[in-house]
């Protein structure tokens, strides 16, 4: 058992039980989380390196990995920004509805992505709210690059926002008050005390807020129009290889998303080991 | 700079932190606010920190408006009780910070902020610790961090919450007379707040006792101690035996013996609480010297001094009276044996109707051993 | 009151200005539209929507589907968030560091690898099918995706409870002469309860809206394993659009419905957190 508890010598019924219990896990883990993650990368490199090249270095793909850190490029600050603001009057201030507003914020996470894309259909879509308008003005959203990045900020909207409210409610306002007390103007506190503070969550909060925004999909792909070389993101194109039987191809899209994934995974293990008391509550990660 | 505080109300929520509050603070003095917890000290200094603000109520600062001045402009220090050190900062730039977020118009130079926070961390005895980290550092050293870095500033007003609440109690006390030498070296009006009396009473010119967002008292630690003005202050503050009184026919009586005249007029018949220090209660062996019976219970050795405890029958109560250890040796006490205890000095408030105290009525006693 | 009760710290104004603003030209504004569009759909439309037996077979799937991996997921997380906070044993951190996966692996990935494992002629698919164990292509496609998906949520909710859960009372019980599985069923279980609860609503939630992990290996046949949300996107393809938006409306609601339950669990976790502290 746990450390403390090391001292107690186990019953063999008892050591039974653990092993039994960590053997479970482990083929749990093993079939649920690893054997998917391992299929993209096996599948990925099933006819080759070369051949995974080659798929890497289609017009397709290349244009799809493009349009994919476009989005993101503008998706994630939009929400950085939003979610900065949003902990900034939801922790320090008082105020009537803050509790709903809180229950808002957290709106996207458990509404479908279908949903999410759907609603900007209806917006924007010609025979939306403001349809008729957009297309008199020559504005296309829907089955453009604009509709693509309006439903992943949708999507991703939370991120950055949760990790930060939960992190500067546990902080508390004092630094900012003594700041103040101090002479401090207003941006001077927050870009000298309030930022230092907040920005390993931040990155925390960007990190899997980007992870999202790269890899989404249902949304997406309902405002896309899935028009290749102009609509088609990462996951878009890994769907329309799937769908036209080019299995390897989608495999070899889908492997660098892996990667991302990965990579978000290892930075976020690596923040939560190095700045964890500079982070969120557990409790609060992860959805 | 003298403080004018008048007619102060803050609610939250339903529940009075401030009541009526009205305080003068005399320039240069060291004043604590002395009060449990709930009692409106933290909202008060809050407000002279303008990190809150008053219901109604002025605060003036040699006439001149301080709740229209901002918590930024007002030039005061405040030492928070968990200190609030910037984490990300150094000591030195801790310390520094009130100086370098000046604009560049009144931004000392590089050299003189430097020069100054050296200065600051030798008076705070920290010198060897400005590269440090707060994180780094213990509770009293953190404590005087957030003292230079409040006193970088060249405030007006030093204001202090809880001051020592979060240190060990040896640490207390060695830091208590320092700040007490700081004072008066610097000569700053200071205001502290604390629920210790023992912290308040040794440190402060002036000690305003504070409940239910009232003020109850306030004065010089001696005049708190020595003359009590209101119930809740002789309970709060020291120990008190605390004696249910009887008025009738004009004598003021107390476990059926007479202890004066009734102070008081109107009602001839009613009641009254009395209040009365252990080291006002007089004990003797003798029955001769008047004064109640009583069965010495147990003694409590607490150094140089004796804490007895005394059954009293006639008034249904125990009662604590202290002795010099000394004298209870010299004299033999011993657990179980009969005394007699006689109060030399009361503090009594009549009781209305309600059995309410009134403190306005406030007298004191001082019965006189029979003969 | 006599004065305007003054903010201590600048940029209220600004900062809850903006997050409304934004909160509401992003999110409230399309829900209005999506709302506004469903209402365009007469009672009768309405019926004839939801008695469809595509709809009905779709909805069921969807929430059946996503009640039943949120079930497992309950079990399956409380085991897994049970072994990283009590035992130690090597390769636990890389465990738990990969719990977090279904998180951060894209749906459309994750939708092609569990197809390229179940399938018929897949890595495992080849193994089942002969037992006579269909995953693909079938309504157990559509658990699988859903438990993948939702799998880290009850253990991440789980963890730092159970890392606080005092180990003392556990003990106290047991020198009360409680058996281990006494113990975990009377004095653990309860204590955990709340917090499992919400762990099992978000992978509720998160289960019936899913979408693109499903859709590659559902095989989408109609009245078997076609979903909710895939319903929406065919009817916006055939331009019904009061078709989708009603669909949609219902999901939405039943999300709305979900963030209250939530919501009220975790005020009741809270109270639970405060009692034991």
């Amino acid at each position: 058992m746990s450390g403390q508890h090391a001292s107690r010598p186990l019953s063999w019924r008892h050591r039974l039980l653990r092993g039994t219990l960590i053997a479970l896990v482990m083929a749990l883990m093993a079939v649920l989380v690893l054997l998917p993650l391992a299929a993209v990368f096996i599948e990925a490199l099933s006819k080759g390196a070369a051949a995974f090249m080659d798929v890497l270095a289609q017009p397709e793909t290349v244009s799809a990995i493009k349009l994919t850190l476009l989005v993101a490029v503008l998706a994630v600050p939009s929400n950085l920004v939003f979610g900065v603001a949003a902990a900034w009057a939801m922790t320090r201030f008082e105020f009537r509805g803050k509790a709903l507003l809180g229950a808002f914020i957290d709106l996207p996470f458990s509404v479908s992505p279908v949903v999410a894309g759907l609603v900007y259909v209806l917006l924007f879509g010609a025979q939306g709210w403001f349809g008729p308008w957009l297309t008199d003005h020559g504005v296309t959203i829907i089955f453009a690059v604009p509709g693509l990045v309006l439903a992943t900020v949708f999507i991703t909207l939370p991120f950055v926002a949760r990790e930060l409210i939960s992190l500067m409610q546990a902080q508390g306002s004092e630094e900012e008050e003594a700041a103040r007390t101090l002479g401090a103007s207003g941006w001077q506190m927050f870009f000298r005390v309030t930022l230092p503070n907040i920005r390993w969550a931040l990155l925390y909060g960007v990190l899997l807020c980007n992870a999202r925004a790269m890899g989404e999909f249902g949304a997406v792909s309902v405002v896309s129009g899935h028009i290749r070389g102009l609509t088609t993101t990462m996951p878009l194109e890994v769907e329309m290889r799937y769908n036209e039987y080019d299995y390897m191809g989608a495999f070899a899209v889908a492997s660098l998303l892996g990667l991302l994934a990965l990579l978000t995974l290892v930075v976020k293990a690596l923040l939560e080991w190095r700045y964890g008391d500079e982070l969120a509550a557990r409790a609060t990660r992860g959805h | 700079m003298t403080l004018e505080l008048s007619h102060l109300h803050r609610r939250y929520a339903g529940f009075a932190a401030l009541d009526d509050v009205s305080l003068r603070i005399e320039p240069g003095e060291f004043l604590a606010l002395l009060g449990p917890s709930g009692s409106g000290k933290t909202t008060l200094l809050r407000i002279l920190a303008g990190l809150d603000y008053p219901d109604s109520g002025s605060v003036r600062q040699n006439d001149r408006d301080l709740l229209a001045v901002d918590a930024r402009q007002r030039k005061v220090g405040l030492v928070f009780q968990h200190y609030a050190l910037f984490r990300h900062l150094t000591v030195s730039e801790n310390v520094a910070f009130g100086l370098r977020i000046r604009p560049r118009k009144s931004r000392p130079s590089r050299a003189e902020i430097n020069e100054r926070v050296e200065r600051l961390l030798k008076r705070v005895q920290l010198d060897d610790l400005g590269k440090r980290y707060t994180s780094q550092l213990s509770g009293g050293q953190r404590q005087r961090v957030a003292l230079a870095r409040a006193l970088a500033v060249e405030p007006d007003l030093l204001l202090l919450d809880e001051p020592f609440g979060a240190l060990d109690a040896q640490v207390r006390v060695a830091l208590r007379r320092w700040l007490r030498n700081l004072h008066e070296e610097l000569g700053l009006t200071s205001v502290f707040v604390t629920h210790d009396q023992e912290e308040a009473l040794e440190l402060a010119d002036r000690v305003a006792v504070m409940n239910r967002g009232r003020i109850e008292q306030i004065g010089t630690p001696e005049a708190i101690y020595q003359q009590p003005a209101t119930p809740f202050v002789c309970e709060f503050i020291g120990k008190n035996n605390r004696i249910p009184l009887q008025r009738a026919n004009g004598v003021l009586t107390g476990g059926q013996r007479q202890l004066g005249a009734d102070p008081w007029p109107g009602n001839a018949v009613g009641s009254a609480i009395g209040y009365v220090r252990p080291e006002h209660l007089l004990v003797s062996s003798a029955p001769s010297q008047g004064g109640w019976a009583a069965q010495l219970r147990h003694i409590y050795l607490a150094g140089g001094v004796a804490h007895l405890e005394l059954d009293v029958p006639a008034l249904g109560q125990v009662l604590e009276a202290d002795m010099s250890s000394d004298e209870v040796a010299q004299r033999g006490l011993q657990p179980g044996q009969a005394l007699v205890v006689q109060p030399r000095l009361i503090t009594a408030f009549p009781l209305n109707a309600q059995g309410e105290a009134d403190a306005a009525a406030r007298h004191v006693l001082q019965p006189q051993a029979a003969p | 009151m006599a004065r305007q009760r003054r903010r201590v710290l600048p940029g209220f104004g600004i900062s809850l200005g903006y997050a409304l603003t934004y909160l509401g030209l992003i999110v409230l504004l399309p829900l209005a539209a999506l709302v506004w569009k469903a209402s365009a759909l007469d009672v009768d439309g309405w019926l004839r929507l939801l008695s469809a037996p595509r709809t009905l077979a779709a909805l069921k799937l969807s929430f059946g589907g996503a009640l039943i991996a949120a079930l497992f997921n309950a079990v399956a997380g409380l085991l897994v968030a049970w072994v990283l906070v009590r035992y130690r044993f090597p390769g636990r951190r890389l465990i738990d560091a990969l719990v977090d996966l279904p998180f951060a692996l894209p749906t459309a990935v994750a939708g092609i690898a569990l197809t390229a494992i179940y399938a018929p002629n897949g890595w495992l698919g080849q193994y089942l099918l002969p037992l006579g164990i269909k995953i693909a292509y079938a309504p157990a496609g559509v658990l699988v995706a859903m438990i993948f998906v939702g799998f880290p949520y009850v253990v991440r909710t789980l963890q730092p409870v159970l890392e606080t859960l005092d180990r003392d009372v556990e003990e106290a019980a047991e020198s009360l002469g409680a058996t281990r599985l006494q113990t975990f069923v009377r004095v653990i279980v309860p204590a955990l309860l709340p917090t499992l609860l919400t762990g099992f609503a978000l992978a509720l939630a998160r289960a019936v809206g899913e979408y693109g992990s499903v859709i590659f290996i559902a095989g989408n046949i109609p009245l078997r394993s076609e979903i909710a949300p895939l319903l929406i996107v065919q009817k916006l393809e055939q331009f019904d659009y009061a078709g989708a938006a009603a669909l949609g409306t219902v999901m939405l609601g039943f999300s709305l419905l979900l963030l209250v339950a939530i919501a009220l669990l975790q005020r009741w976790s809270g109270r639970w957190a405060e009692r034991g502290a």
